[in-house]
């Protein structure tokens, strides 16, 4: 596979880390009343979804940023890749 | 039919010409008392000990394609016992005994054949894990044997102990590991439900669970509605998929596993080998091909093909090891889509949907778990309790914080 990243152009995937489902950047609020329960399905529950699928991918052999790929797990086709921040961001995380 | 060598002499006699078809190609009746979701290993095991063990017999076993058409045709064969931590190796030493007398139990050529497994060791701390893990094999009533790396040189006389990076150190083997001829495996388990009344449905594919005030009393599939009393899924690697008809998440990624298998060989190889400083396994088949493969791809998929960095890798694990397998020629590869869990380990559990049932989150583990996973989960479907050897393998277990981590890795399926 070839992500193109958004700052270095297309790279091979083999630079890269997987993290897994990118609803991990939505941390769950830590002093929320049902923060348990919360994080136990932030860690442990995933949608594993067939088809369109967006993930956390670590470039470790490059610039050391993390992506936002969207990618189809019955083709493999990646359909869009953004920086990881600026998915965050558009989330309303500071950073 | 009763299979025996009289059988094969006296039709070899009469042009073969008595052989009757294994199974029925039963339509579905409209009402069972269980619906096994997957005619894969596991649940063509699942429904073969539920008509043997627990005397159940109006089962019918959906299947979206052919039955053995998943993952029990997609493995290296393997079959083995030589986990560590308490929750899987009794459950594990249970499959490998009844993969022991399994030919004899259901009159079927499964081409058992306990050749071995030796886990490679290439350093000192690595040595003292295998040492413990042995240990707790013999705690579950396994065997284990550690080998030094002169007894191996005497036995294997053809891998690379010289390594300069990974020299070879030692050896954990398991004698009564080995492989098994995989597809006879959902054959012969088929075969054996089929006879005792089980409905085997073919392309027949589950398109939704009938679910009325939070009891599952059914499934929808591409044939009509067929009810139920319990519906038990059984379709690892796809769970992700299934389990979303029931509105369910799980603790669970679909991976992609590739193997690899050269042209045909003179007999090299003695057993099965696994090199334990990457992640490299070699077996060679009865017809002479090595058949190997290494770690997962690594990204959520449900394609069942990879990419060529794992081969790279794979084929970089196999020539630290074994250099001679340089000069084989790749005959093919293939993938297989993985349950891949959060701690590594498998579930056999009711869920919070009464009469839904369960398997699944084999990751690569799943083919040597045949018998075992069959076993247990119809001792769950009848009896309604776990089976004493598969009380951990609980789809809750992360929320109470109770993992089955062999590896110690946390909860990222694609370093299990």
């Amino acid at each position: 596979m070839i992500i193109n990243h958004p700052l270095l152009g297309p790279r091979d995937a083999a630079e890269f880390v997987y993290l897994g489902d990118a609803s991990l950047i939505d941390r769950p609020d830590w002093q929320a009343e049902d923060a348990a329960e919360a994080f136990y399905e932030y860690g442990y529950l995933r949608d594993n979804p067939a088809g369109q699928h967006q993930e956390l991918w670590y470039h470790e052999q490059g610039d050391r940023s993390w992506l936002v790929v969207t990618r189809d797990t019955l083709t493999h086709e990646i359909s869009k890749v953004e920086m990881a921040r600026d998915v965050a961001r558009s989330r309303g995380r500071s950073k | 039919m009763r299979y025996s060598a009289f059988k094969i002499f006296s039709q070899g006699l009469t042009g073969n010409k008595g052989w009757k078809p294994v199974w029925r190609e039963p339509d579905p009746k409209p009402e069972y008392d269980i619906v096994i979701v997957g005619a894969g290993g596991h649940g063509l095991s699942t429904a073969y000990y539920l008509a043997k063990e627990y005397g159940m017999r109006n089962i019918a076993v959906v299947e979206k394609g052919w039955l053995g058409s998943g993952n029990i045709g997609r493995n290296t064969t393997i079959i083995r016992s030589n986990y560590l931590l308490p929750g899987n190796e009794p459950f594990y030493e249970m499959s490998l005994k009844l993969w022991e007398g399994l030919e004899q139990d259901f009159n079927y050529n499964a081409m058992v054949s306990q050749r071995s497994i030796l886990n490679l060791v290439h350093s000192d701390a690595q040595r003292d894990a295998f040492i413990r893990r042995g240990n707790a094999m013999f705690l579950a009533g396994a065997d284990a044997e550690y080998a030094t790396a002169e007894q191996l040189r005497a036995e294997l006389p053809f891998l690379n102990y010289d390594n300069a990076r990974f020299p070879i150190k030692g050896g954990l083997f398991q004698r009564r590991g080995g492989t098994v001829r995989h597809d006879a495996v959902a054959w012969g388990y088929a075969r054996g439900a089929d006879e005792r009344g089980v409905d085997i449905i073919q392309n027949c594919e589950v398109t939704g669970f009938d679910i009325e005030n939070g009891k599952c009393r059914g499934v929808q599939t591409s044939r009509g509605a067929i009810r139920a009393k319990k519906v038990a899924v059984c379709v690892a690697g796809s769970s992700g998929r299934v389990m979303a008809m029931a509105g369910m998440r799980l603790p669970i990624e679909s991976h992609v596993l590739q193997a690899f298998v050269t042209e045909g060989l003179k007999p090299v190889l003695p057993g099965v080998i696994t090199f334990g400083a990457g992640h490299f396994y070699v077996s060679q088949s009865d017809k002479g091909g090595l058949v190997f493969g290494g770690d997962i791809d690594g990204y959520n998929t449900y394609a069942q093909r990879g990419n060529l960095p794992v081969v790279e890798d794979v084929a970089e694990g196999g020539m630290a090891i074994m250099p001679m397998i340089g000069r084989a020629r790749l005959l093919r590869s293939w993938g297989g889509i993985m349950d891949m869990s959060m701690d590594g380990s498998p579930f056999i559990d009711k869920t919070h949907i009464e009469g839904l049932f369960f398997n699944g989150g084999w990751c690569y583990g799943g083919f040597k778990a045949t018998p075992a996973s069959g076993f247990c989960y119809a001792h769950l479907l009848a009896k309604g309790e776990p089976h004493p050897v598969a009380t951990q393998m609980r789809l809750d277990r992360f929320k109470r914080g109770n993992l089955i981590d062999e590896k110690g890795q946390g909860n990222q399926p694609n370093l299990h």
